[in-house]
């Protein structure tokens, strides 16, 4: 491992562990009770006693989020093409995926909740309205952004629209589509838990959020410390994953895959 | 194969009243100064652009119902214009793909192509592990591979180093007499003109037309010794007067 690499590494990990020591130092000099703020070290211990139950919580959070992402990577791929092939129904659809993505979900999300019955499908149709925007604008723009000269190449070769888009409109847009998974990802995430957090409904088939939202009632404020630290590493994860896939597909010849001093 | 004749008479601004035959086999260079448009002028022969005034006519062996058959026309660009997500051999073997047939045939084909070009070993590579001279033989390989009866080039060496340039010079001279297509090439470098071509037409500003039309009488196979003898750079000189008339003249209109 080069010392560049090992830098990235080491320094922001220094930079955390001196806020947690810091943070848990202010905690217990200034004897601060955990209702108020609790240490890293109660929310760590917490984490372990209380991670079975939250864990899952955590499961059907997470099985809404990866559902809305591959429904926003599918749909919003779909879209997408499909506005490439008729600049008409690109021209009259656009403005509405724009003003479906502007409206703040917590709004609408009680509709929803309303109309869609089976409480998975709502959460899931929720997270997917929050997630599924920057796929279709990403990859309408890679679409539209094959090189002239190999457009002009394709035709001169009498290349069928089947062909031009196999063979040179997708490998170009394939970037700007995983590029837009990747923020879809947080995006699904978070959309899941504000879905959650509106829909409120308890039982078996409790997502994180209304864990958090209960603790917060209970004043078991380190439980829900524990309870946003799990989802903030999810959402790492699902970024790291993205971020991992990205590379593998585009590792023989997109600049963003390609690793420094490789050249 | 019947002799090729274009004929052009555009009103488009950028070029007007332009009249070329282009005679089959011919190594014809287009030159002119930058923008008079010369690439204008090859996009239409190419049929990549229509012209707003005039005919074009192309006759190639293999031409049913006006339409040219995949393949009979090669194109350079100025930039290697490569698939950066595919290796030099899939990037070569375009041509054949959007025509549907890619067997065994076609990869020797292709494979060969390559080696002629000077890149034999490099099929599996990626374009961005190429230098620039080597993109542009991959363009050129590719262009070659279909054996067109028409080879269109625009300014392909202009942004390569003159070392890179000289050597491709020589081996595009090589490939075009291996393979004897006609071959259109436009530049704005009166000595790479001189050296390569068999015909120059000399192009004014914009709107660009055909100032002087001349033949290169200089001995086939050309040879690098050729750059510094005199009867190549009487002819350098000819054609740069042409060239300096051409710039002084105000366009029509």
């Amino acid at each position: 491992m080069s010392a560049a690499r090992l830098w990235r590494i080491t320094a922001p990990l220094a930079v955390g562990a001196a806020l947690l020591a810091i943070w848990e130092a202010v905690v217990r000099i200034e004897d601060i009770p955990p209702y108020i703020l609790p240490g890293p070290l109660l929310i760590a211990e917490t984490l372990w006693t209380d991670g079975p139950s939250l864990l899952s919580s955590l499961l059907v959070t997470l099985r809404i989020t990866l559902a809305a992402l591959a429904a926003a990577a599918i749909l919003g791929g779909g879209i997408a093409l499909l506005f490439s092939l008729s600049r008409v129904l690109a021209l009259s659809l656009f403005p509405y995926a724009v003003i479906l993505q502007v409206t703040p979900i917590v709004a609408i999300a009680p509709l929803i909740i309303i109309w869609v019955q089976e409480p998975f499908l709502a959460l899931l149709v929720c997270a997917w309205i929050v997630a599924f925007f920057p796929v279709v604008a990403n990859t309408t723009v890679g679409l539209n952004s094959a090189d002239r000269n190999l457009l002009a190449l394709f035709r001169l070769y009498g290349a069928s629209q089947a062909q031009t888009l196999r063979y040179l409109k997708l490998p170009t847009a394939l970037p700007y589509f995983l590029a837009g998974v990747r923020i879809s990802g947080g995006l699904a995430l978070i959309g899941a838990v504000v879905a959650e957090f509106v829909a409120g409904t308890g039982g078996a088939e409790t997502g994180l959020a209304f864990r958090i939202l209960e603790a917060g009632y209970r004043l078991a404020i380190p439980r829900l410390f524990a309870a946003l630290l799990l989802l903030s590493m999810t959402g790492i994860l699902i970024y790291l994953v993205l971020d991992t896939l990205s590379r593998l597909l585009l590792r023989h010849w997109h600049e963003s895959a390609i690793e420094e001093g490789e050249e | 194969m019947r002799g090729i004749g274009k004929r052009f008479g555009s009103g488009l601004a950028a070029l007007e009243a332009i009249d070329l035959d282009i005679r089959r086999g011919e190594f014809l260079s287009l030159l002119g100064p930058s923008g008079c448009g010369k690439t204008t002028l090859l996009r239409i022969i190419a049929g990549l652009t229509e012209p707003s005034a005039g005919l074009r006519h192309l006759s190639l062996a293999t031409s049913r119902g006006g339409q040219i058959p995949s393949g009979r026309i090669g194109f350079v660009f100025q930039d290697p214009t490569l698939m950066p997500w595919s290796t030099v051999l899939d990037n070569v073997l375009l041509p054949f793909r959007i025509a549907g047939r890619v067997g065994t045939a076609e990869r020797e084909r292709a494979t060969a192509e390559i080696d002629a070009v000077g890149l034999a070993g490099f099929e599996q590579a990626y374009p961005r592990q190429l230098s620039g001279g080597m993109r542009m033989r991959v363009s050129i390989a590719r262009a070659l591979v279909t054996d067109p009866d028409l080879l269109l080039l625009d300014e392909p060496f202009a942004a390569l180093d003159e070392i890179t340039r000289m050597a491709l010079n020589d081996d595009l001279l090589r490939l075009w007499d291996n393979h004897r297509p006609t071959v259109v090439f436009v530049t704005h470098s009166v000595f790479e003109a001189v050296y390569l071509s068999t015909r120059i037409a000399v192009l004014t500003r914009r709107p660009g037309h055909i100032v002087a039309d001349l033949p290169v009488e200089l001995p086939q196979p050309r040879e690098r010794t050729l750059r510094t003898s005199p009867p190549y750079a009487a002819i350098c000189t000819a054609i740069s007067e042409h060239l300096a008339a051409a710039m002084a003249e105000e366009g029509p209109r």
